[in-house]
């Protein structure tokens, strides 16, 4: 998708951009809200601190993953990998205490980080080097990594996760406070302060208009690259949550790359680039995982949630997209994917 | 080459001319499919074996039929610009439909090819609407269908339903000479689908709405009408597919369209076959190509006993290089449309 | 010629289809339409097709166990209560070698498969596998593999994996039965879709079927353990004797529709109604253990405590009981199946559990049986295995440490020569 378009509908100019940066994802919060009020007349305990405590852990991989994706998407991409790199990841962490039982848990969880980084720099580099849309190449890196893990471990995981690396999935820090909201928090700190620095700027003018970047001299693969590399690492770091909240499964991760994309675009970040927040983003996800609770809690018929959950956001995205038209008085009408 | 004497000049013209064919994704997708088939029966006799014979050339072909139909509909709406996945769910509905419907009668048949297209057809209408109506991005818009079809078929099925009846069943298992009677269905959808992207002002419509909305809204082009019938168009070709599976089973599977990962696959052969991601370029003969290689790979894959997680690795790797070579020579200068 | 006939009727039928179409869409609906009309009109150009018969008739004697073929919802009361009385039944067969035992079975003669002495030794073997996507087919599999290597006169070994695609292990077959297999084995993906392609290879070579049945009798013999009906209503005994009356149940479940799991939620349902115990919540998982304790947990505090967990199998377990640690309560009675981490998690913290189990060592059967088909022996006509119920009294005798987390106990593997390394030991 690296391919010149030139004619996608112009962005809007900088103030109208730096609104929808704050603005834009005005439906997520309208969405959440709603979501979490339904939560409390549903459960009335459901706001006690350490329940509330318990669905920030529970939501903590899929809101590391949005932060990833945004990356990704908010610079004209795609990254479907990262749910394979989550399985991927649980896998070979068990692979990797089989092997050296008595590894600590940091050198593990540093392992994994790096390796998802590198998954994400091949991504980058074959999206960017090469020209393969981003859709392809993170599509085959799926079939990669999920058939090559297994490959390697004959078909499930070999070895146990040890308690010490489950902690950050599942222990508390000290008082009620887990592990996973800690994490959570910082790499939802560390992602906001990234898209006002610099790089963040450059991202965003690179998924807004690649010639456009490309000419006041952005480096437009290097900068793609690096969105990848952040995707990959904060898929990896997923793992460990999920590994630590749950343990060892074959297919941690299935679903999740789906999952993770309607998160940022219910979170009104426009897929091709160039609009919408990370916080947004975050807070698409953290919505995500309301309404699950909350079919949950509904007791809706386990057969019928899918139903629900595909209207749910079929209509939230369409109500986001049908509000952004009235407020920018023009029809974005793009209705295929990004190029 | 510099232009010397006549003849030179004319083999230079003839080099650039072939040059131009062989640039062309189309015509590259069937070269390789070419040389998987030399190379699997290579590889196979070098074994001991035997490639080319008339069950396997049978067997190749039967397998291309389900993932062709389903390949070609998905060419339609990338062509445009859009995306489908719930082709899986749609499939599987499909096949649960047309033998509930059929019941084992014969004189059901008619109508139950007439319930499972009606089926399909709104589902794409639903699907495009959503597309262009309520500007949801195609990936999102139909993900939420596809998990609208799924809570439905989770909620009705409890597993295979309904049965065929004997004549329909040969739809899947007859052959004349080595040609599967499947295969005609194939040639059929693929014929008619080239003559509507070829011959028709929709499928003019359908090019210059993929590569260009915005332009071709204001050269006068109804783009949301034209994408809402490839949607249309689309999901047909599923519904076809569905009943050549239903064909298959002799009953209704509602597992048959996601365990497949019909949805990726039909993609990966959409890319594979040289048609531009983002819209625009490419058409039916390179799809064909595509799930020719697919089909010929799989099955030397077999007569090789290939790890099945080893064949993940191996699809994947395919898929990104053949894209990243359609890239390359693109970006080189190649013809503009191929159908 | 026969292609002339197909336009011929293509061409006639069209006009009848394409009523008022005008748009290219209607028109290609109408083409399929034709399309599909005359290939089912195609009636005499047949070469491939399975024998007539019907497969599609529902009752296939070969079947009667975890599938109950197309109306799988239709619970079957006769299987169920014939599933019930083998439980309790003692097998035949050799003590401690529960993959050769079989329950009341009915022997047929196999003379007419039997091989010539000069090939007896140089035996062909084919298996058309539904995949290998869960640990428990994974674990199948190595044990198959370990089996056949046991066996010198197994000189080839050909196995050909479906993936999970029913389309695919048709082909598959279609494909084993051309070749010069001796003896072809096949674990079905789908009892219902695949019954044509079985029965089109019965006639070129003898089939073995196991796992998942086929709606026709036509293989030698169909290998299965007693049956889904009996695993639900083991774990469903379990929690009605544990737990106290009126006490609220928890049923986790992998997914809907599939029939081997709504089969074993049938009879768990049944056995609750009876009981006292209140089911208060059934939820889909997805086999994932992430959703698994999530669900858990909210099932915990919508209904203040659960008192029995049942689970249609063991993917989950272990993350059900985690949920209850960190939610600060007591394990309830729970049932998983024989996966290491769940035996090895009971066995630490002393839970009241069970595990029935659906055991891997079937996967070793279909090669004794077939090597006792090409030899001429008799084999049962429907070769039913014992499912052993792993209870607090064996539990130590199945926990192993060494074993990997996902491996199954019941694969009878532990006296092969490839033990443990092979399954990941």
């Amino acid at each position: 998708m690296t391919t010149e378009t030139p004619t996608t509908p112009k962005a809007p100019g900088r103030p109208a951009r730096i609104a929808a940066l704050l603005g834009g994802g005005a439906p997520v919060y309208a969405l959440l809200a709603a979501l979490l009020v339904a939560l409390a007349v549903t459960d009335p305990g459901f706001y006690e601190p350490d329940r509330l405590l318990a669905f920030i852990r529970r939501a903590a991989p899929l809101v590391l993953l949005a932060a990833g994706q945004y990356l990704v998407i908010v610079c004209g991409q795609f990254d479907l990998s990262v749910g394979a790199i989550v399985t991927a990841g649980v896998v070979v962490a068990a692979e990797l205490y089989s092997e050296f039982p008595g590894a600590h848990w940091l050198v593990v969880c540093a392992v994994l980080l790096g390796a998802g980084a590198l998954v994400g720099l091949v991504n980058g580099l074959i999206t960017t080097g090469l020209g393969v849309p981003s859709f392809i190449t993170t599509l085959g890196m799926m079939l990669i990594l999920e058939g090559g893990v297994f490959f390697w471990t004959g078909g499930s995981p070999q070895g146990y996760l040890p308690d010490d690396f489950r902690a950050i999935g599942r222990d508390d820090v000290f008082g009620g406070l887990p592990w996973a909201v800690l994490v959570c928090a910082v790499v939802g700190a560390g992602a906001v302060a990234l898209m006002r620095s610099g790089f963040g700027r450059t991202l965003i003018a690179t998924g807004d208009s690649e010639r456009a970047a490309a000419l006041s001299g952005v480096r437009v693969h290097r900068v793609r690259t690096v969105a990848f590399v952040l995707s990959g690492a904060a898929a990896a770091l997923a793992a460990v949550l999920v590994g630590g909240f749950s343990g060892v499964s074959a297919q941690a991760g299935s679903g999740l790359e789906f999952e993770a994309i309607t998160a940022v675009v219910l979170g009104g970040v426009l897929l091709g680039g160039g609009r919408g927040s990370v916080v947004a983003a975050m807070a698409g996800a953290f919505s995500l995982t309301a309404l699950f609770t909350l079919l949950n809690l509904q007791g809706v018929s386990g057969a019928l949630e899918s139903t629900v959950q595909g209207a749910i956001v079929i209509a939230a995205v369409g109500l986001g997209a049908a509000d952004w038209s009235r407020l920018r008085r023009r029809s974005p009408s793009r209705g295929g994917p990004p190029s | 080459m510099t232009a010397g004497s006549p003849a030179a000049s004319s083999t230079g013209r003839l080099a650039a001319r072939l040059a131009w064919r062989l640039s062309d994704p189309a015509v590259g997708v069937w070269l390789a499919a070419l040389g998987v088939t030399l190379l699997g029966w290579i590889v196979v006799n070098a074994r001991g074996g035997d490639f080319l014979t008339q069950p396997n050339v049978t067997i190749i072909l039967q397998n291309c039929v389900a993932l062709g139909l389903i390949a070609l509909g998905q060419t339609m709406v990338i062509l445009t610009g859009s995306l489908d996945l719930s082709v899986a769910y749609l499939v599987s509905l499909g096949t649960l439909v047309a033998a509930e419907t059929m019941d084992g009668r014969e004189g059901n048949i008619a109508w139950a090819v007439l319930v499972v297209l009606l089926l399909a057809g709104a589902v794409g209408l639903a699907n495009g609407l959503i597309v262009t109506g309520l500007r949801v991005n195609a990936f999102i818009a139909t993900l939420g269908t596809a998990l609208i079809l799924r809570g439905w078929i989770e909620d009705t099925y409890t597993g295979p339903a309904g049965s065929v009846p004997g004549t329909f069943r040969r739809l899947g298992y007859d052959r004349i000479g080595p040609l599967p009677v499947s295969v005609f269905l194939l040639a059929a959808v693929a014929v008619a689908l080239w003559l509507i992207c070829r011959r028709t002002r929709l499928g003019h419509h359908m090019y210059a709405t993929g590569g260009d909305e915005h332009a071709a809204r204001l050269s006068g082009v109804r783009t949301h009408r034209t994408v809402i019938l490839a949607h249309v168009l689309c999901s047909l070709c599923v519904g076809a597919a569905a009943l050549f599976l239903a064909a298959r089973f002799g009953t209704g599977s509602p597992w048959a369209g996601t365990e497949a990962r019909y949805d990726l696959e039909s993609i990966a052969a959409v890319v594979l076959g040289g048609t531009l991601l983002a819209g625009g370029r490419g058409g039916v003969v390179g799809t064909l190509g595509g799930v020719v290689v697919l089909a010929v790979l799989d099955s030397v894959f077999n007569q090789l006993s290939v790890d099945p997680f080893f064949k993940n690795v191996l699809r994947g790797v395919v898929i990104i290089a053949a894209v990243a070579v359609w890239t390359r020579r693109r970006r080189r200068g190649a013809p503009r449309r191929t159908a | 010629m026969r292609r002339t006939s197909v336009v011929k009727r293509t061409s006639s039928v069209k006009p009848t289809i394409a009523v008022k179409s005008t748009s290219p869409a209607k028109r290609t609906g109408s083409v399929l339409g034709a399309v599909l009309l005359a290939a089912s009109l195609l009636v005499s150009c047949s070469s491939d097709a399975p024998p007539d018969g019907s497969p599609s008739a529902p009752a296939g004697s070969g079947a009667p166990d975890d599938d109950a073929g197309r109306e799988a919802e239709f619970f079957a009361q006769e299987e169920y209560d014939q599933q019930l009385s083998l439980m309790g039944r003692s097998p035949e067969g050799p003590e401690g070698r529960p993959w050769e035992q079989m329950l009341i079975p009915e022997m047929i003669p196999t003379e007419e498969y039997a091989l010539p002495e000069a090939e007896a030794a140089d035996i062909h073997l084919c298996f058309s596998n539904a995949g290998v996507f869960n640990p428990w087919r994974q674990v199948g599999m190595t044990t198959m593999e370990e089996e056949v290597a046991q066996h010198e006169e197994i000189t080839e070994f050909t196995v050909i994996d479906a993936e999970g695609q029913d389309d695919k292990q048709i082909s598959d077959i279609q494909e084993l039965a051309g070749q010069d297999c001796d003896a072809l084995i096949v674990s079905p993906n789908t009892t219902a879709t695949l019954t044509p392609a079985v029965e089109e290879a019965c006639g070129r070579v003898p089939v073995i079927v196991f796992d998942r049945g086929v709606n026709t009798d036509c293989p030698v013999t169909f290998i299965h353990p007693i049956g889904g009906y009996a695993y639900g209503a083991a774990a469903a005994d379990f929690l009605v004797d544990e737990v106290d009356p009126g006490g609220k149940i928890l049923a986790l479940r992998i997914s809907p529709g599939v029939d081997v799991l709504e089969n074993r939620w049938s009879a768990a349902e049944l056995a609750f109604e009876e009981s006292e115990l209140e089911v208060v919540d059934v939820e889909f998982t997805d086999g994932d253990p992430a959703t698994a304790k999530s669900v858990v947990t909210d099932a915990i505090q919508r209904h203040g405590g659960i008192d029995g967990v049942w689970m249609d199998s063991g993917a989950t377990s272990v993350a059900a009981i985690e949920a209850f640690e960190d939610a600060g309560e007591e394990v309830p009675p729970i049932t998983g199946e024989d996966q290491q981490d769940f035996l090895q998690a009971w066995s630490e913290r002393d839970l009241t559990a069970l595990a029935p189990t659906y055991p891997t060592f079937q996967w070793r059967t279909p090669v004794i049986a077939a090597l006792r088909v090409l030899a001429g022996e008799e084999v049962p006509e429907e070769w039913r295995l014992p499912q052993p119920t792993i209870t607090e009294d064996d539990l130590e005798s199945y926990v192993r440490a060494d074993m990997p987390p996902l491996h199954y106990a019941m694969c009878g593997c532990e006296d092969m020569p490839g033990y443990p390394q092979a399954w990941g030991g």
